[in-house]
């Protein structure tokens, strides 16, 4: 049981790697938000190992199905040149490089000093262990007072921001539905005496 | 067991205020154009019941939602308050709104959220509550102000009070987090027993209490963090401002109240110093570039940083009778403004926004009522006995000699003098100038006319007898300390 989990860990691991490296270096943005995707996919699979059931469905859900599916969209609909992109590649690569040296030797430095052999290790997960219910309960019976200002904060930003971006342009051609469907055969249909008038 | 600590009933006024704004807010879409009047009408009940809601549980204590929630004297009484200024910002602005095509079901949406925020803030018991109550009130002022798109002037004033209302809500945060780091809670009433063993000497807790501060400066809008208040007053439309000026002075006065008083009384002897600074910078300020304005907008504009300048000094005095003198301040301020910015509604019409101080000349003429009224309210602002502006400074100095702040009493008395001059100047020019020949007001609004009546004469009834008043918000503070 330990090694199937071990080695579920090293091949999700492995590919969430590689996805994650193949999305910086892919030439077709589309198979940069794919491999992406790809990796969205491990990252929950290794949520899942962890007994974090609720994180690693979240992550599908908003990222996959809501954030990657829009991402898709704009990389399709917009015409990116990539090669103008990736040109200052060599050039801004020292900093680049500089910048990832700092932050390697910060984290070093956390775990170093940080306290982690006197921590516990958190003990087995017991059987009816629910994270969903726990998250649940501490969002929606304990915080529950905030949670409700925060969802009405967002509706005001919503209706602000409606309030102050919506005009109505009369001049742009769009459909009136409802005229379409309540026009009359007179409105469309002119009868006409060809005739003419009787010798 | 849980249903019990989350006492629903406390926050009866609240519910009510959220459910009712949603409903306007689907009414409004629903009736349409030509039925405007029926959100405006339901916005009003709204606000009555709530006032009706909130006095009935006048005396209650106790906290609900685990904690988070605190209802006592202050939160009924002063939620009252924010209600009653609801209730006449809506009442001065109907036919301004109307003349200008603002007469929109957002408008009442907005202000009811806005009022939302400002009841949350004031009986909020966690830092988090306080955060996003002020965030709540913040965010529909910020569109309220830049509700007329196609004004430059208003756009302008909308973008300016938004960034740097978001830069005191950093500053505030800042100071929240590490506040959280030193004690480790959110709730004000743990974090006050936590202080207790931290000791005013730490130098963590000097800093968050100088974000703290600062924060509360910015949305005070106390010199030197005024920079937002002329140009957002100016550029608002009238009823915006008139909101601005009163609802979240109170508001804001419980959010210094929460924090400082409720969570942070251990460190008083820091916040103190920081006040009294304020309370000579926005003195100065406040009083001396309110002379150079000709705009009667912005000129009111910096009476407010003048008028926190006085409010500050009850909160320097720091003793029971400080904060209740402070707190009678903030009220009768917001009632002083009211009535300021609702003359200024009253008498603008389509193309004329009567805010330029040349504007009034020889108004007695013309509309000796609105002289009249205007006479009473810059008395009352200037601090003339026998209006309640008199009585709310005494107020103030008396609880400032009493803590042995002569000097400061001694500089707030000849900073009110300053400030006299240019509130009779208005009165000067509206009083004894000859009438402006191609000068026509609005003034043709019943609603309008009468709340305004009764606002000013308020100021000056409430100074003869003031007693009531000052025993009801004496009464609010009852027992913070």
């Amino acid at each position: 049981m330990m090694l199937t989990t071990t080695i579920l860990f090293y091949v999700f691991s492995a590919i969430l790697l590689v996805s994650a490296l193949l999305v910086i270096t892919a030439r077709n943005p589309v198979y940069s938000a794919l491999y992406l995707v790809l990796a969205f996919f491990n990252a929950a699979a290794l949520f899942l190992l962890l007994g974090a059931e609720f994180l690693g469905l979240i992550l599908i859900l908003v990222y996959v199905g809501a954030v990657m599916v829009l991402f898709l969209f704009v990389v399709m609909m917009l015409d990116i040149n990539l090669e103008r992109l990736k040109e200052g590649f060599l050039r801004y690569l020292p900093l680049g490089l500089a910048i990832a040296i700092v932050g390697v030797l910060e984290m070093v430095a956390v775990f170093w000093t940080a306290p982690i052999g006197r921590v516990p290790a958190p003990g087995p997960i017991p059987a009816n262990a629910d994270n969903t219910r726990a998250l649940g309960e501490l969002l929606y019976t304990h915080y529950l007072y905030p949670f409700e200002i925060a969802a009405v904060i967002l509706l005001v930003a919503i209706i602000a921001a409606i309030a102050l971006t919506l005009r109505r342009r009369p001049d742009t051609k769009s459909q009136a539905v409802g005229k379409q469907v309540a026009v009359a055969v007179r409105e469309r249909l002119r009868m006409v005496d060809l005739r003419g008038p009787k010798p | 067991m849980q249903n019990a600590l989350f006492h629903w009933s406390f926050a009866i006024p609240e519910i009510w205020v959220l459910a009712m704004a949603c409903v306007v807010l689907l009414v409004d879409v629903f009736v349409g154009e030509r039925q405007r009047d029926v959100a405006y009408v339901l916005s009003i009940f709204t606000l009555l019941a709530a006032m009706a809601l909130t006095w009935s549980q006048m005396g209650q204590t106790g906290f609900a939602f685990f904690g988070q929630f605190h209802l006592d004297p202050f939160t009924s009484i002063a939620s009252f308050f924010v209600e009653l200024l609801s209730l006449l910002v809506l009442s001065y602005s109907r036919k301004y709104l109307l003349r200008r095509s603002l007469y929109r079901g957002e408008v009442f949406v907005l202000l009811l959220f806005a009022l939302l925020g400002a009841l949350i803030l004031i009986s909020g018991a966690n830092l988090l509550i306080l955060y996003l109550g002020l965030e709540l009130l913040a965010l529909s002022q910020y569109a309220l102000v830049a509700f007329q798109r196609g004004n430059l002037r208003a756009t302008e004033a909308g973008l300016k009070y938004f960034i740097l209302g978001a830069l005191a809500s950093a500053l505030l945060l800042y100071g929240m987090s590490l506040l959280y780091g030193l004690t480790g809670t959110l709730d004000l009433h743990q974090i006050a027993i936590a202080l207790v063993n931290v000791g005013s000497a730490n130098y963590l807790l000097m800093l968050a209490v100088v974000f703290l501060v600062a924060g509360i400066a910015f949305k005070f809008g106390a010199a030197p963090f005024h920079m937002w208040l002329p140009d957002a007053y100016q550029g608002a439309p009238t009823p915006v401002t008139l909101f601005m000026s009163s609802v979240p002075k109170i508001a804001i006065f419980a959010l210094f109240l929460r924090i400082l008083v409720d969570g942070g009384y251990g460190s008083i002897e820091i916040w103190r110093q920081l006040f009294v600074a304020l309370v000579v910078v926005s003195l100065v300020i406040g009083n001396v570039v309110a002379i150079a304005q000709t705009n009667l907008k912005r000129m009111l504009a910096y009476s407010t940083v003048g008028n926190m300048g006085f409010l500050a000094l009850g909160i320097v005095a720091g003793t029971q009778n400080g904060l209740a003198s402070a707190f009678f301040y903030a009220v009768v301020y917001a009632f002083m403004a009211t009535a300021a910015f609702g003359l200024i509604v009253y008498l603008s019409r389509e193309g004329f926004e009567a805010e330029e101080i040349s504007d009034l000349r020889g108004l007695v003429r013309t509309r000796p009522w609105a002289a009249f009224l205007l006479l009473i309210i810059m008395f009352s602002l200037a601090g003339v006995p026998p209006t309640i502006g008199f009585y709310a400074k005494l107020a103030v100095f008396q609880a400032l000699i009493e803590a042995h702040f002569i000097w400061l009493a001694v500089f707030g008395v000849l900073m009110a003098v300053v400030g006299a001059f240019y509130y009779l100047r208005v009165l000067k020019v509206a009083l004894f100038d000859a009438p402006a020949e191609d000068l026509a007001y609005g003034a043709d609004d019943p609603l309008a006319a009468s709340v305004l009546t009764v606002n000013s004469l308020a100021l000056l009834i409430l100074g003869i007898v003031p007693g009531a008043l000052v025993a009801f918000c004496y009464h609010a503070l009852q027992g913070v300390l």
